[in-house]
């Protein structure tokens, strides 16, 4: 059976399964979602009216047997953070579950006309639409206890917390893990909003019964599949017992630290002196010394990598999953905060306000950089989330992100690109990853061009990350990669052992073309990739994005950035070479 | 001289005895490279992917200078 878009009308409520047309049918994850946002949605309209749609894609693989890591979908829509495209990937269970369901994308689009929230049930048989009442106002951890109660199949949450439904900007939409916790995200650009204004406080996806991914060649499959994994659990980064497997993402904490590239307290230094008690080996030894959480977590079945965790309290019992690096950095040394247990309690209340916590972080060292707290103040800082929850006038604009902060409060350090802002590398130690920050078309985000893999980790080659030399290249490489992967259903990280290994990178490309019957090998990723940025880039100029929108914020030309006491050098000719290509 | 050596995520077990970030004070010879200093501590040449001295990426055959600041990190990366 081929794959069909399920379209779901709020302002009628109704739905209809739609054939996939051929302009879209090559496309699946975000090359899917951007293509249909870039057509369906006005680049000039409101993120939060009519206008908007919110668009939910599964990767090309995802669903299929045994495709290592592949439980990735894809959220696309305009962003009310950034005012331009936005893809916003996420694990969880919901994407083989769509996928399984036969759909290549959801798109919701509309308002329900008597302002009523809703819950969508979607089912090999159809979309139910139930009042959601009794759900408003909860956390998502209620929200997802409450649904799997309701739902006995142990279906997919997609779900938006308090902030989501106060369509505030930084609004992520949470998906829950293989134990119902809501801890995986589509957190960046707002999109968790855009979900609330179309009235839908959760989706449930209940799969059972579902036709399954139609899979055109399954030798090609089989073939591709068999090198990507061999690739996966060869590397010393993604084997059993590697550095993701043993530490997660929060094994970069003292490695970038040590480049002098650890964004702290507000971007002010590169450097932060309580960067180890804050480390993945510190959440390895917690996990170890208290007996409970666990590292080596999955956040979905079928990962092979399993980069996640989860997080103990002191009585060992299960806090938090999982407690990343971007969130150590900015919940962490970002406020000059040196306690995992802080950091902890303050993604649990991310995950179940609704909020993705790379822009809560660092919307919360916006604040002290105010002087409204002190740095590493981590009971003020653990106290403002309950200002959100209450939807106290200071609760709501912290829930606006950094870029509103920096605007209520005075601060002109305001570490943003298109409004949205920047993960945990600091682009004046590490200059490539500054080049995507400024140029993808999603606002500053590291997943979109990780050029830390070379410049920092010396994977897929060895680069000088404070030099400027050859960083226009090298991120437009990655930003197309990047778009590639996030279009499989893979989990980027399985980019680092096949940027290594390269059998890995052509069994990638097989067991796509494998699936989708296209015929894709290794050396069309790039080309493939470049398609999609040209999309969102096209999108973004017709929302009014110009040159100027790809630039670092000002200070970082002026501020010396310690260790290394640099400032961004990169020349705007440079950054403007990026794209050139796609407007000749 | 003194340098002052730091291992990190799976390197460390080969210095069990070190604290997280905690540095190991060797003293070596005047000239000494980076190579040969990992070879003394027990790091297998095949895990260790990134060498860093002061903050700033080092090679292999580079030479030590008195009371350097030396990171040996294995396969790291994430987002
Ligand atoms: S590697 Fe980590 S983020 Fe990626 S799919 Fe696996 S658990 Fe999820």
């Amino acid at each position: 059976m081929a794959r069909k878009i399920l379209r779901i009308k709020m302002d009628d409520l109704s739905y209809k399964y739609e054939e996939v047309p051929s302009k879209w049918a090559k496309w699946g994850g975000r090359g899917l979602t951007s293509n249909i946002v870039a057509e369906e949605v006005d680049p000039t309209c409101h993120p939060l009216g009519p206008n908007n749609k919110l668009v939910i894609a599964p990767g090309w693989v995802s669903g299929t047997p045994a495709a290592p890591s592949s439980g990735r979908t894809s959220f696309g829509g305009k962003s009310p953070l950034t005012g331009g495209i936005k893809e916003s990937n996420s694990g969880g269970t919901s994407s083989q579950k769509i996928a399984k369901l036969g759909l290549a994308a959801i798109i919701l689009e509309g308002m329900p006309k008597d302002s009523k929230w809703y819950v969508l049930v979607i089912t090999k048989d159809g979309v139910k639409f139930e009042e959601a009442n009794d759900l408003l106002g909860k956390g998502m951890y209620e929200v997802d206890e409450i649904l799997w109660k309701k739902y006995p199949n142990k279906p997919a949450i997609i779900g938006i917390g308090m902030v989501g439904e106060k369509k505030l900007s930084n609004a992520g939409i949470s998906v829950n893990d293989p134990e119902n916790k809501p801890g995986r995200y589509a957190g960046r650009g707002g999109l968790g909003a855009v979900m609330g204004a179309r009235g839908v406080k959760a989706i449930v996806v209940d799969d059972t019964g579902g036709p399954g991914v139609e899979i055109a060649n399954m030798d090609l499959f089989k073939t591709g599949r068999k090198k990507l994994t061999d690739a996966i659990t060869s590397h010393d980064l993604t084997k059993p017992g590697g550095g993701l497997n043993s530490y997660g993402t929060n094994v970069l904490m003292n490695i970038i630290n040590e480049a002098g590239g650890l964004p702290t307290r507000n971007f002010s230094a590169g450097y932060f002196e309580g960067a180890s008690k804050i480390s993945g080996e510190m959440i390895a030894e917690t996990v170890e010394k208290r007996g409970g959480g666990m590292t080596g977590h999955g956040c979905h079945t079928g990962c092979i990598i399993k980069c996640s965790n989860i997080y103990p309290d002191e009585d060992g019992n299960d806090l938090v999953s999982p407690v990343e690096y971007e969130t150590a950095m900015s919940l962490g040394s970002n406020c000059g905060i040196d306690d995992l247990d802080y950091i902890a309690k303050m993604t649990y209340q991310c995950d179940d306000l609704g909020l993705d916590t790379i822009e809560a972080g660092n919307t919360i060292a916006v604040y002290m950089d105010s002087g409204a707290l002190e740095f590493g103040d981590k009971e003020g800082a653990l106290s403002l989330f309950d200002e959100i929850r209450q939807m106290t006038p200071l609760g709501r604009i912290l829930g606006q992100g950094v870029k509103a902060t920096a605007e209520a409060f005075g601060v002109f350090r305001v570490p943003t690109i298109k409004g949205q802002s920047m993960p945990a590398y600091e682009p004046r130690a590490i200059k490539g990853i500054g080049v995507t920050y400024a140029t993808t078309p999603m606002g500053a985000d590291h997943t979109a061009g990780y050029t830390i893999a070379p410049e920092i980790a010396g994977v897929g080659g060895k680069v000088d990350p404070l030099s400027d030399e050859g960083k226009s290249e090298l991120s437009l490489t990655f930003q197309a990669a990047t778009a590639f992967i996030d279009s499989t259903g893979y989990c980027l990280f399985i980019a680092f052992p096949i940027l290594d290994i390269p059998e890995g990178w052509a069994g990638m490309a097989e067991s796509v073309a494998g699936v989708t019957g296209q015929s894709i090998t290794g050396d069309d990723v790039i080309s493939i990739g470049k398609e999609i940025l040209k999309v969102e880039r096209d999108f973004n100029t017709r929302a009014g994005f110009t040159a100027a929108d790809d630039r670092p914020p000002e200070f970082m030309r002026y501020e010396k950035l310690p260790p290394h006491n640099e400032v961004w050098t990169v020349s705007d000719k440079a950054l403007d070479e990026v794209f050139a290509w796609v407007n000749s | 001289m003194q340098v002052e050596v730091r291992v990190f995520a799976t390197l460390r077990r080969y210095l069990p005895e070190l604290g997280i970030s905690e540095p190991k004070v060797v003293e070596v010879p005047q000239g000494t490279t980076l190579d040969q200093i990992r070879e003394m501590l027990g790091l297998p040449a095949e895990e260790v992917k990134v060498i860093m001295v002061n903050h700033l990426q080092a090679a292999p055959e580079d030479r030590a200078a008195d009371g350097d600041r030396i990171t040996y990190i294995p396969a790291v990366a994430g987002g």
